[in-house]
């Protein structure tokens, strides 16, 4: 590549970023290092506490690991154990593996079969958050619900969903919510393979499984490690749930982001709540790092 | 492939795409069908008896209509922030020797990941509170800015990388000054980039639950997101005609957008879109 003169000089580069980097140091960078100062503290919103917090040492940590209680029902404990369950379930399985179907069964298919199937996965994923928390309360709902309605015309019975299995209704929910980006990734990472591949599979005789494990997954193989780090990130923080269970029954199906908040937001105990929060913000971190580092191999390889 | 395997698999593959269009519709049903019922109902059924009373009451109702306008307010004001600074930060980071480059194109990545949803809801709300920014929609508007801006800055330099630069020369050797170079070469070739970041930015902020349900305090300031929740009778339950009407009106914004943009670009991906 022929080097050119930049056309912005240094100075005038500066001045268009400094809005941006304003924003961004004060509403992302600066809040990432307060919320470790505030997790040092009692912290709350009102009260003597509120006006001055007092220095509480690593107080707020050790009542999060705290692991006589650790697993009991609204612990920290029980909440990183759902919030496992649902990344694992709703996102690495879920939204993942259907994702990649989806995209595989559709892999040069064109008409309106797959523009339908496409725009419903699609809208499944840009709808606001309420509206779909309230199509999904209803699709759940024990007596009216159409679950239910087509579960009992199957004569397989009727299920209290959301009182009887609430992590397993948030893992189905955000399956539904998420599997869009999954697809889309997948599909744009298998249009960008050569057809000559899958050819010359055929002609050696395999069968379309084998050359799906055999040639396909390791050809995109570094979208499905990007796939599966950002919607591990996206999932671990989403909020959504919130808006279907409240985290109940009984702390039931509070994940994490929903412990955060009622801690934070609830009790406005804020600096236990900054302490979850640093926990959380660590998670990221390192699910982060891992994007960036394939980001930069893939950038090597290039 | 012989004759059978070519049955097995064509009827695999109807069988795969029939339940996956099943999973993806049936949640769906419900908001097109009960807005026009007259009976409040979490059912889906045919509307009888068929009426749009529903959407008249709602539009009766000066505190949900106030509430959408918030919506507009926020998601709109939020769309502007983002485009203007989003623009001129990709078009330095692409056409400027930008010191530390690649310190701060991760950093931008890793800060905009780590610092998200309800662990970055704590340490903003007390910054919000510090500033007196909590309760105004200027609050709320710049903590959205601040977390879309990366994304957006990623999906804007593609866009600039894509521009031949003789334009630019060329108003450069006219002795344009760089804003006016911005303003009248640069923005009017990136439109179609803009357009994008903006939709993107609109419908991630009309959407969103929690930042305004932590930031602002006041009924009458309350987006449609939050304000959907005040049809409830006085025992605590949804008055589900008024609900699922004003759920519907509250999401065509979106289903109208999503149209536009799949009618006029195609709905591709642009470096991690949505979120």
């Amino acid at each position: 590549m022929v080097q050119r003169r930049p056309i912005l000089s240094p100075a005038v580069g500066m001045l268009f970023l400094l809005p941006a980097l304003g924003f961004v140091l004060v509403f992302l960078v600066f809040p990432s290092l307060w919320v470790l100062q505030i997790s040092l503290t009692n912290q709350t919103l009102t009260g003597e506490a509120a006006l001055r917090p007092q220095f509480v040492g690593l107080a707020n940590f050790q009542a999060l690991f705290d692991f006589e209680n650790w697993m009991i029902r609204g612990y920290f404990g029980n909440a990183l154990r759902n919030a496992v369950f649902f990344v694992i379930g709703s996102a690495l399985i879920g939204q993942a593996g259907l994702g990649l179907a989806i995209a595989w069964a559709f892999h040069r298919r064109r008409g309106l079969l797959r523009e339908a199937l496409y725009t419903l996965v699609i809208l499944a994923w840009i709808i606001p958050d309420v509206v779909v928390a309230f199509m999904w309360v209803a699709y759940l709902d024990r007596d009216q619900g159409t679950l239910n309605a087509i579960l009992s015309t199957l004569r397989l019975g009727r299920v209290d969903w959301l009182i009887d299995h609430p992590l397993l209704s948030i893992i189905i929910f955000n399956t539904w919510r998420g599997t869009a980006f999954s697809m889309l990734l997948f599909s744009s990472a298998l249009a960008t393979l050569p057809p000559s591949y899958l050819e010359a599979a055929a002609v050696a005789g395999a069968s379309a499984w084998q050359a799906f494990r055999d040639i396909i997954l390791p050809s995109i193989r570094s979208h499905i490690i990007t796939d599966l780090v950002l919607i591990t990130l996206w999932t671990f923080n989403t909020f959504t749930p919130y808006l279907i269970t409240g985290g109940g029954p009984t702390f039931r199906s509070e994940v994490v982001s929903i412990y955060t908040f009622r801690i934070a937001f609830q009790h406005f105990e804020f600096g236990r709540g900054a302490a979850v929060a640093v926990v959380m913000m660590v998670i990221n971190l390192i699910l982060a790092l891992i994007y960036l580092s394939t980001l930069r191999r893939e950038a090597v390889a290039r | 492939m012989s004759a059978f395997r070519m049955i097995l698999s064509r009827l695999a593959f109807s069988i795969f795409t029939t339940l996956c269009g099943a999973f993806f519709a049936l949640p769906m049903l419900w908001l097109l069908l009960a807005p026009f019922n007259a009976r409040g109902t979490l059912a889906v059924e045919i509307p009888r008896p068929f009426t749009l009373e529903n959407f008249e009451r709602v539009f009766a109702n000066t505190f949900a209509m106030r509430a959408l306008l918030n919506s507009l307010i926020l998601a709109g004001g939020t769309m502007i922030t983002v485009t203007l600074v989003a623009t001129l930060a990709a078009y330095a980071l692409s056409r400027a020797e930008v010191p530390y480059y690649d310190l701060l194109t991760y950093g931008l990545i890793l800060f905009s990941s780590v610092v998200t949803g309800t662990a970055a809801m704590v340490p903003i709300f007390l910054l919000a509170n510090a500033l007196g920014l909590v309760d105004t929609y200027l609050g709320v508007i710049m903590v959205f800015t601040g977390g879309l801006l990366p994304t957006a800055i990623f999906i804007l330099r593609d866009f600039v990388e894509g521009l031949p630069r003789s334009y630019e020369e060329s108003a450069m050797v006219s002795g344009a000054s760089p804003w006016q170079m911005v303003r009248d070469v640069v923005m009017p070739l990136l439109r179609p980039g803009m357009m994008v970041v903006g939709i993107w930015t609109f419908v991630q902020v009309w959407g969103a639950f929690l930042v305004p349900f932590v930031l602002l305090r006041t009924p009458e300031r309350m987006p449609a997101a939050i304000a959907i929740y005040s049809f409830y009778t006085e025992a605590g339950t949804p008055i589900l005609t008024l609900t699922s009407a004003y759920a519907l009106l509250y999401a065509i914004p979106v289903l109208a957008l999503y149209l536009f943009v799949n009618a006029r670009y195609g709905f591709r991906f642009f470096g991690g879109i949505k979120r």
